[in-house]
């Protein structure tokens, strides 16, 4: 081979590999997540930052009205959750959540013409939950949402149904004798690895005593192995695919919570760890107490192929931002949501605590 | 090492790139020549500058010294000594030094009156390490992109800006770089053991010759490559599995900011069956 040759094979081999790199364009954005020099730091493509920015704008809020003034669970029927608001208030919250919802179909969404009060479609009773799930969300779940909170908008979008949520997973079909094991197939929930796809049934739903058992601290305490790590190659699998799927939806990588050299260690891991241990106990709760309630009365359509209802997971409010609405903090405009009132409390939060 | 068989080939005047007959001498076995003052000059500076930096941080341990390069607020800009400015200066420093090593292996392959492989071969190594702290530094903006020196700390460093990427073994560069990696060792241990086997021939028996060997591989897998095909190989191979690396790093942050698993969704868009 002569120096020609050899010169046009090297050519032809970067020019293929940025062919087939599919090439987004440098520089791209970089966000420094721990001490210089240890590598943890976000890195996102300019335009798709453009396109996250675009995607998670918090609506306008709508003007306050008084909350003074005769109490909704007195003058309305059938108010349960939100009884304790003025009539101001409750109205407002009605206007907003229509907006946030069902902007086109507007009240009949919820409500039928013979009576505003009757629980004649489910999406009332639905709408009940989700207003306990989100006050509960707000008062006691600070660890997590923190100042920028849960709103109906958060997740819904404008949408009825929002767009990222999940059900239990039968699997595929597949071949006899083929172990699928759950796996190795490109699905966003994993970020498209061959790691297990449906971690959510594992790990976001399910009793606290059972979940306390489940493969999470996978990774040893100690630099080399001393075999004393009980966790193998399977248990790993499924929290990998969990922790791609908290990725997939923040938009963040894994220095985002973890200095790798010392998954094990919190001192060495930042804040947004903490806050993310508290997410995963929250979407737990939400699940299993607010979202499971409905799936006696819940219509098939709006269930999986397994008979669950439509859960949440971290897209469901993140939706590709590392703080939903990228921070924004809708909630101080919506203090109706912030807390529940007693009735509330003794229907859905008692039996929790 | 006294006088080798080639020494009085070596020893020749002539040959350099720069600085004539100035710096054309020996100390001792060592040709020095213009790169390699430049070599010691860098290598001793870095060196030192090394050591400063281990005496203004926090530990003597060797294990755990690191000299970090500049937080990414700095840019492509210059930082304070203490900053990453060190990590800056020793960075000239290493490139200065390992440049000058591959431009006096130049002059030595010229005075020995042979091709340029030897310097070629390390350019490929150096050229990996500029990639690392120059190339991909520049393409996403930032020193601080680079790695930092030390002998734990830059492994953490690799550690996550492999998790920066999700999962760095779907890293198609990273994948062609690690199999160049173990077809090089899978060689190089083929190749060593045939070498032992034939000169070093049990009591009785005579060494072998390279009939012998191409009749063992032939024998054994049905071919032989023959005994200049084996270190042209081994050239390849070693040089593929460096270039590799440096482009498995380039491309991720400059050419692809996702996880890498995501990548591989092109083969799931193919208009095939998409």
């Amino acid at each position: 081979m002569n120096i020609k040759q050899l010169l046009s094979s090297a050519a032809v081999a970067w020019v293929s590999t940025a062919f087939l790199v599919a090439c987004e364009a440098p520089p791209p954005e970089s966000v420094q997540r721990g001490p210089a020099g240890t590598g943890m730091a976000l890195v996102y493509n300019s335009d798709d930052l453009s396109d996250v920015i675009a995607n998670n704008i918090a609506p306008e809020a709508s003007p306050q009205l008084p909350a003074t003034g005769p109490k909704a669970g007195d003058i309305y029927q059938n108010v349960e959750v939100l009884g304790d608001l003025s009539i101001g208030q409750f109205t407002r919250l009605m206007t907003s959540i229509t907006e946030w919802v069902s902007p086109e179909e507007g009240c009949n969404y919820c409500h039928v013409a013979e009576g505003f009060h009757l629980d004649t479609k489910y999406t009332k009773k639905v709408a009940r939950v989700m207003i306990a799930m989100t006050q509960r969300a707000n008062q006691d779940w600070g660890d997590h949402v923190g100042n920028v909170g849960v709103t109906c908008y958060t997740c819904h979008r404008g949408k009825n149904v929002p767009e990222y949520v999940w059900t239990n997973d039968p699997g595929r079909p597949h071949a006899p004798g083929i172990m699928t094991a759950g796996q190795n197939i490109a699905s966003k929930n994993a970020a498209y690895s061959s790691l297990p796809n449906d971690p959510f049934s594992m790990y976001l739903e399910g009793d606290e005593a059972t979940a306390k058992d489940l493969p999470w601290r996978v990774a040893g305490n100690t630099a080399l192995p001393k075999g004393n790590n009980p966790a193998n190659i399977k248990d790993t699998e499924w929290i990998y695919s969990l922790m791609m799927h908290f990725s997939d939806s923040l938009g963040v990588n894994c220095t985002h919570c973890h200095n790798t050299r010392a998954f094990y260690d919190w001192e060495q891991s930042s804040p947004e760890r903490v806050r993310a241990w508290h997410g995963i106990r929250m979407v737990r709760e939400m699940n299993n107490n607010f979202i499971n309630r409905t799936t006696d009365w819940l219509p098939e359509h709006r269930k999986g192929p397994l008979g669950d209802p439509l859960k949440v997971n971290c897209g469901t409010c993140h939706q590709g931002a590392y703080q939903p609405l990228l921070g924004a903090e809708m909630i101080k405009d919506y203090p109706t949501l912030t807390r529940y009132d007693d009735a509330t409390k003794a229907v859905y939060v008692d039996d929790v605590e | 090492m006294s006088l080798l068989s080639f020494e009085k080939k070596y020893r020749v005047r002539g040959g350099t790139l720069l600085g004539g007959d100035l710096f054309d001498f020996w100390i001792g076995p060592f040709y020095v020549g213009f790169f390699g003052v430049t070599t010691a000059f860098f290598a001793i500076l870095g060196t030192l500058l090394i050591i400063y930096g281990a005496a203004l941080g926090d530990t003597w341990n060797i294990w755990q010294i690191s000299i970090a390069p500049p937080d990414l607020s700095y840019g492509l800009g210059l930082a304070p000594l203490q900053e990453g400015g060190l990590w800056q200066i020793i960075t000239l420093c290493a490139l200065g030094a390992f440049g000058s090593w591959v431009l006096r292996q130049a002059e030595i392959a010229r005075k020995l009156g042979m091709g340029l492989h030897v310097p070629f071969a390390f350019s490929v190594a150096v050229l990996a390490y500029f990639t690392l702290v120059v190339i991909r530094p520049v393409l996403m903006g930032a020193w601080g992109h680079g790695f930092p020196y030390g002998i734990l700390s830059h492994l953490d460093w690799v550690s996550n800006v492999g998790y920066q990427y999700l999962h760095f073994h779907y890293n198609p560069a990273h994948m062609l770089a690690v199999t160049f990696f173990f077809t090089n060792a899978m060689a190089l241990s083929m190749h060593g053991s045939l070498i032992l086997m034939a000169t070093d021939p049990r009591d009785g028996e005579t060494v072998k010759t390279g009939e012998h060997e191409n009749t063992f591989f032939r024998d054994d897998i049905g071919y032989s490559i023959g005994a200049l095909g084996i270190h042209r190989l081994g050239l390849f191979l070693a040089l593929s599995a460096g270039f590799w690396s440096a482009v498995c790093i380039v491309i991720s942050g400059p050419f692809w900011t996702k996880g890498w698993p995501e990548w591989w969704n092109w083969w799931l868009e193919l208009p095939i069956w998409n």
